[in-house]
């Protein structure tokens, strides 16, 4: 996840936060989302990161970045210590997705996860034609793609609905960025490419 | 990596005459710095950055005396103009802290009260002494604030009693291969590496120097029981293996095996120019540093003392075992829980605790990034 183009989901989650919030961004890659939020809405951000060209580029781009394997969970940060815990494109590469969502509502008051939508329509016809979906959004080819979990946004919610998480917000784009205007969740299902969700743990 | 080593370099020497009140109840009465400098400090004295040395470290960092091209600084890789520590930029300072034995005041110099060498009449030096003295350092060059203080291993202990000790005088703390404090097995190494000259017979009590004499026997086996320590398992599979120097079993207790000759190289090294009783204090000074000991051990609280405004870069080294990640890691999270802002990275290289020294270019490209996003 390298670079700030091509990345709507980062003005949905910039529109999110509010200055002098405490951002924690997981899988920050070159650090540009927390650059563009620390430049645009004043934000103390944080980063972790597991490849070091990776932690290198974050470093220069002036990110503070904390080396680090999220499937070994978030075990150097306190309780509560963020505002924002972002996830952006982030949680089909992680094995341990319970393990995750819980971890970040540990540390963070609220999480901000975006994920490609496997039951966008553009996939399925790919699946329904016999291929493995490549897209705007799922970019890889089947062989060398870092994904390890393919969910739909249905998915999604239920998994947040069995672990008691709440969903404040959810934000679905097409595959130009353009956000859907549309309330049924199985439209938005079958029409969303990248899916962005502000969740909470009900307390 | 770019760029070139700062060529040729003089040292200095300061003199302290205020007395240093220490850590131990000693005092020093007054003292004397051997000091480097590289770089230019600038009009707004902005740009300095401090190197505290480790274990067997001094004030020769970088470059090499004009009368001897082969003695390059301990650190020279990394400093110099194109350099991470880039001396078109920085004002670079590097100290023999007191008690060492490379022309700062130690047990070898005089003792004014007797005129007779200090030897072990010199008292236990600790971190936050060594802070003290490079504080007063900073002072006589007119610097209010380090841009940065830069350490490994006993080195970073250093640079993190700095940000706890004085947190309005460093803008940026590198704390690289190092540890909030020593743990039982590590202090077990250094109380060996100390048996092994307190009871060498030429130690005399630490009062060698009237007898003529040096611990030269104890001084070696601390340093080669310290040297393998500071190599990863891998890396001396790699470099000696089982190898034989005549290529077949001798039977007896000659140098055999490669990694025995390496050993006995790097022990007689040591013992031939190093002054036992500072490796004495080093080693207390690194088995005594525990900065939240006086936080009942709670290191967040202790870290709650650094400033908001300070950045920090925590390094460690996959292979280190004597300072392994996990203990970097527990500074990261102690300034994670205070909002501190911090970088750490886990560098895979195989050298073990002596990585730090080592010229890699992912190393030494993180550490140019974060000096890179100092303003001065």
């Amino acid at each position: 996840m390298t670079n700030a183009q091509g990345r709507p989901d980062f003005a949905v989650i910039a529109g999110w936060v509010a200055p002098g919030h405490r951002v924690l961004d997981l899988g920050c890659g070159d650090g540009s989302l927390l650059r563009q939020l620390i430049d645009a809405r004043n934000v103390q951000g944080w980063g972790v990161e597991i490849e070091p060209a990776n932690v290198l580029a974050a470093m220069r781009n002036g990110i503070n970045v904390i080396q680090s394997n999220l499937e070994d969970g978030l075990r150097d940060f306190a309780d509560d210590a963020f505002d924002h815990v972002v996830l952006s494109r982030t949680l089909q590469t992680v094995r341990h997705t319970e393990g995750i969502l819980n971890e970040m509502l540990r540390v963070g008051r609220e999480a901000v996860v975006s994920f490609p939508n496997f039951a966008y329509w553009k996939n399925l016809r790919s699946v329904l034609d016999g291929r493995m979906p490549v897209s705007e959004d799922l970019p890889y080819q089947w062989y060398d793609s870092p994904n390890v979990r393919f969910f739909t946004l249905l998915d999604f919610e239920a998994l947040c609905a069995q672990m008691g998480l709440t969903v404040v917000e959810r934000r679905v784009l097409d595959e130009a960025g353009e956000s859907i205007a549309v309330d049924a969740a199985h439209d938005l299902n079958f029409l969303g490419s990248l899916a962005v969700y502000r969740l909470t743990r009900a307390r | 990596m770019s760029g070139s080593s700062v060529g040729v370099v003089e040292a200095q020497r300061i003199h302290f005459s205020e007395p240093l009140h220490l850590r131990s109840g000693g005092v020093l009465p007054a003292y004397d710095l051997a000091v480097e400098t590289y770089g230019t400090l600038n009009a707004a004295k902005s740009n300095a950055i401090l190197v505290c040395h480790a274990l067997s470290g001094h004030h020769h960092v970088a470059g090499h005396y004009a009368d001897q091209p082969e003695n390059l600084g301990w650190w020279d890789n990394i400093i110099g103009p194109g350099r991470p520590l880039d001396t078109d930029r920085f004002f670079i300072v590097g100290l023999n802290n007191p008690g060492g034995c490379h022309g700062s005041t130690g047990p070898s110099s005089i003792n004014p009260a007797t005129g007779k060498p200090w030897g072990a009449d010199f008292p236990i030096v600790a971190v936050s002494d060594w802070v003290e003295a490079q504080a007063r350092l900073a002072d006589h060059f007119g610097i209010d604030a380090w841009a940065a203080v830069v350490g490994g291993s006993l080195g970073g202990m250093q640079a993190l009693r700095w940000a706890i000790s004085h947190p309005q005088r460093i803008r940026n703390a590198l704390i690289i291969a190092s540890a909030p404090k020593l743990t039982a097995q590590n202090i077990a190494f250094n109380d060996v590496a100390r048996q092994a000259i307190l009871t060498d017979p030429d130690f005399h009590g630490g009062h060698y120097y009237e007898h003529g004499t040096r611990p030269v026997r104890g001084l070696r086996l601390a340093r080669m029981l310290g040297h393998i320590t500071y190599l990863s398992d891998d890396q001396m599979g790699e470099k000696f293996g089982r190898e034989l120097r005549h290529g077949s079993f001798a039977f007896d207790y000659d140098v055999e095996f490669e990694v025995e000759s390496y050993l006995r190289y790097q022990g007689d090294k040591f013992a031939g120019h190093f002054d036992a009783n500072t490796y004495l204090l080093m080693t207390k000074a690194l088995d005594y540093f525990d900065p939240a000991r006086l936080d009942d051990g709670d290191l967040v609280r202790t870290m709650a003392r650094s400033s908001p405004q300070t950045n920090f870069f925590v390094a460690s080294f996959t292979t280190d075992w004597r300072f392994s990640p996990a203990r970097s890691r527990e500074i990261v999270a102690a300034l994670l829980a205070n909002g501190r802002r911090v970088s750490y990275a886990e560098i895979d290289l195989n050298f073990g605790h002596d990585s730090f020294l080592m010229a890699d270019p992912h190393y030494h490209g993180l550490v140019d990034a974060f000096l890179g996003n100092i303003r001065l």
